[in-house]
C-alpha cells in the first residue's frame, strides 16, 4: 500500500475504542466492511448513552424540575453540535429526525406539496439513493410536477452537460442529489448544482448521510437550501437523524408531523405552530440517541475529518489495486482519487448473494443487493453488486482477507 | 462438517453448476415467472402434464441468481416430476427443504423457495389448484408472476 508521510490517523489504536470487534465471527476476527450501511459504536458513544439514562434523564423541554432540565440542556447541548459540524447559521435551523430519510421525507412533504404544480420540474440524479428519489417521485406525481433525472456517465458521474436540457423542459423547482454516492461512493458536484438550481430559481437538497460521517461538511459553502444526515453512519445511536434547513424556508413551511412539543396553543377552533425548530419536532423525540450523537460528533471530530477522510482513501486505492487482481472482477464507479470509503463491484457469473455469502464464512462483512439504487443498477445493468466500505477503524489487512476471501468465492463457485 | 461446508455442499454445487430441466418448454401446459426484487434471483417454470392432464411429465426451468436459488429450483424439478398437480400444490416447503438439507437464514430461505413457489402459482393458474394463504403472500412478496 502506498507509503504516507504523515500518519493521520491510528486506525489500529482506535479499534480498541469498538468493543464489537472483540468478538470473533465464525471463528475469525470481524472483518467490518459494511460501514457505509452502518458504522459500530465506540465506547465513549456507548458510556455516554449509558451515563446519561442514568443521571440525567427526562422528557425534555416541558419539565420544570432540575433532571428535566438537565435533559433538555445536554439534547439541546446535541444540537448545538450538529449545527457546529455542518456549519450552519444558527441551531434554529437544525431539526432533529428519526434519519435521513425521515429528514428528506419532511422537505418532500412539507415544502414540496405546497411549493410544486404542473409545469415544475424536480430533478434527481441517477444515482440517488431511494430515500432521496421516491419521496420526490411520489410528490412530483401527486403534484403534477415533472421528475427528470441528471444521468451519470461509464465511470458513475454525473453528466452536467444533461442540465441545460432539464432546464429547457419547464420550471425546475427542486435539485436534489447526494453529496456521496451510497452504491459507488462518487464524489459528486453540489457546490455547482447549488449555483445551477438558485439560477432557476429552485432550492437544493443534498442528502449527506454518505458524505458527513467521512469528510468535512460545510452547509454555507455547499450553497444547499436543505442537508441530511444520519447518527448511525457517524459511529451514534440508531433512531436520529438532522435535517438543516434555511431558516426562511422552514418558516414558511407548514408542518410535517402533528401532535405535542409542536404546537404554540391549541384550541377547538386553531392550532397555531411553535418556533423553528420545534415545528418539526411533534412528540417526544429520541433524546438519548440525540445525545449519543452529539457524543459520537465529538468523537469524530476529536480524530478529525481530514485524517478519517485521507486514511479512507489510501485504503480505498489499495482496495481498488488489490481488487484488480482478481480474475473477472468488475468495480464500478470512479477512479480512487474522485471517490470516498466505498467500493462496489461484480464478480462475472457469481450472483453477489453467493459472494456476501462465503466471505461471511470467513468472518469478513459486506453487503449485497441493489443497496436501495435499482436506478443505478439498471444503468450499471446488473441486479445487484457486491459492496465493501470502510471507516476509520478499517485496516489494510481486512482488504487482503477480502481479497483472499474472493479467490476462495472464484475456486468454490467459480 | 463445519458451517461452510454444510451451506455450499457438493450436492448444492453440482445442482448450480449442472442444473438439472434447465431450459424451456415451447406450449407449456403451467407455466409462470418468480423473482425475489431484493436480491435480483429470477425464475421461469415451464410443466407438461401427462395425457391425464395430471401427472407432471415435464419440468423444466430458466433463471439466474444466487447458488441457492438455482440449485434448489433444480433439486426440485427432480423432486415433482411423475407427481399429480394436486400434490404437488399440497408439497409442504419442507418437503424441498429437507432435500436441500443445509441451514437456511430467512433471507436465505426466500432465495430456496423461489422455484417451488412459482411452480404453486403455476399450477395454480393452469389448473386452478389451491394456492394456500402463506404462498399467495408469498407470490406478492416475490412478485410472482
Amino acid at each position: 500500500m502506498a507509503v504516507t508521510t504523515a500518519k493521520l490517523l491510528d486506525a489500529r489504536l482506535l479499534r480498541a475504542d469498538f468493543p464489537v470487534f472483540e468478538h470473533p465471527v465464525h471463528g475469525k476476527p470481524l472483518a467490518y466492511l459494511d460501514s457505509a450501511s452502518s458504522t459500530q459504536k465506540p465506547r465513549q458513544v456507548l458510556d455516554e448513552l449509558r451515563t446519561f439514562y442514568e443521571t440525567s434523564y427526562a422528557n425534555v423541554h416541558r419539565g420544570v424540575y432540575d433532571l428535566a432540565e438537565r435533559a433538555t440542556a445536554a439534547f439541546e447541548g446535541a444540537r448545538e453540535k450538529v449545527r457546529a459540524y455542518v456549519n450552519a447559521p444558527s441551531a434554529r435551523e437544525v431539526i432533529f429526525t428519526r434519519s435521513t430519510t425521515e429528514a428528506l421525507n419532511l422537505v418532500a412533504y412539507a415544502w414540496g406539496l405546497e411549493n410544486l404544480g404542473p409545469g415544475d420540474v424536480v430533478v434527481i440524479t441517477e444515482l440517488e439513493h431511494h430515500a432521496n428519489f421516491v419521496p420526490w417521485q411520489f410528490v412530483a406525481e401527486r403534484t403534477g410536477a415533472a421528475f427528470r433525472h441528471i444521468p451519470i456517465d461509464d465511470l458513475g458521474e454525473l453528466q452536467l452537460d444533461a442540465l441545460d436540457g432539464i432546464a429547457a423542459s419547464g420550471r425546475v423547482k427542486v435539485v436534489a442529489n447526494n453529496l456521496v454516492s451510497n452504491t459507488l461512493g462518487t464524489i459528486n458536484p453540489v457546490e455547482k448544482l447549488a449555483v445551477w438550481a438558485h439560477e432557476q430559481g429552485a432550492i437544493m437538497v443534498v442528502d449527506a448521510a454518505q458524505a458527513a460521517p467521512h469528510r468535512a461538511v460545510d452547509v454555507q459553502a455547499l450553497g444547499c437550501d436543505f442537508l441530511a444526515f444520519s447518527s448511525h453512519k457517524l459511529c451514534g445511536p440508531t433512531g436520529v437523524g438532522a435535517l438543516w434547513g434555511r431558516a426562511e424556508l422552514l418558516e414558511a413551511m407548514s408542518p410535517f408531523n402533528f401532535g405535542g412539543e409542536m404546537i404554540r396553543s391549541v384550541s377547538l377552533e386553531k392550532t397555531t405552530w411553535n418556533e423553528l425548530p420545534y415545528k418539526f419536532e411533534a412528540g417526544t423525540p429520541a433524546i438519548a440517541e440525540a445525545v449519543g450523537f452529539g457524543a459520537a460528533l465529538d468523537y469524530v471530530c476529536a480524530i478529525g475529518l481530514d485524517a478519517i477522510a485521507a486514511h479512507e482513501h489510501e485504503l480505498v486505492a489499495y482496495a481498488m489495486e488489490r481488487l484488480a487482481e482478481v480474475p473477472g472482477l468488475k468495480v464500478f464507479g470512479p477512479p480512487a482519487d474522485r471517490r470516498t470509503g466505498i467500493v462496489s463491484f461484480d464478480l462475472e457469473g457469481i450472483h453477489p448473494h453467493d459472494v456476501a455469502q462465503v466471505l461471511d464464512f470467513e468472518g469478513i462483512a459486506v453487503r449485497a443487493g441493489h443497496h436501495c439504487t435499482q436506478p443505478l443498477m439498471t444503468r450499471l445493468g446488473v441486479v445487484a453488486t457486491t459492496r465493501a466500505s470502510f471507516y476509520l477503524y478499517s485496516l489494510p489487512e481486512e482488504i487482503d482477507r477480502l481479497i483472499d476471501g474472493l479467490h476462495k468465492v472464484r475456486k468454490v463457485l467459480g | 462438517m463445519n458451517e461452510f461446508d454444510q451451506m455450499y455442499r457438493e450436492v448444492i454445487l453440482d445442482h448450480y453448476k449442472n442444473p438439472r430441466g434447465h431450459g424451456a418448454l415451447e406450449d407449456a401446459d403451467a407455466h409462470a415467472e418468480g423473482q425475489n426484487p431484493l436480491c435480483g434471483d429470477e425464475v421461469s417454470i415451464y410443466v407438461a402434464f401427462a395425457a391425464d392432464g395430471e401427472t407432471i411429465e415435464e419440468v423444466k426451468f430458466s433463471g439466474r441468481g444466487c447458488a441457492i436459488s438455482q440449485a434448489a429450483t433444480s433439486m426440485l424439478t427432480e423432486l415433482v416430476k411423475g407427481k399429480k398437480a394436486a400434490e404437488v400444490a399440497a408439497l409442504p416447503k419442507e418437503a424441498l427443504l429437507d432435500e436441500i438439507g443445509i441451514p437456511l437464514s430467512p433471507v436465505r430461505l426466500k432465495c430456496a423457495i423461489l422455484g417451488l413457489g412459482t411452480l404453486k402459482v403455476a399450477l395454480h393458474k393452469a389448473k386452478g389448484t389451491p394456492l394456500p394463504e402463506e404462498w399467495a403472500g408469498f407470490a406478492n412478496e416475490l412478485e410472482l408472476k
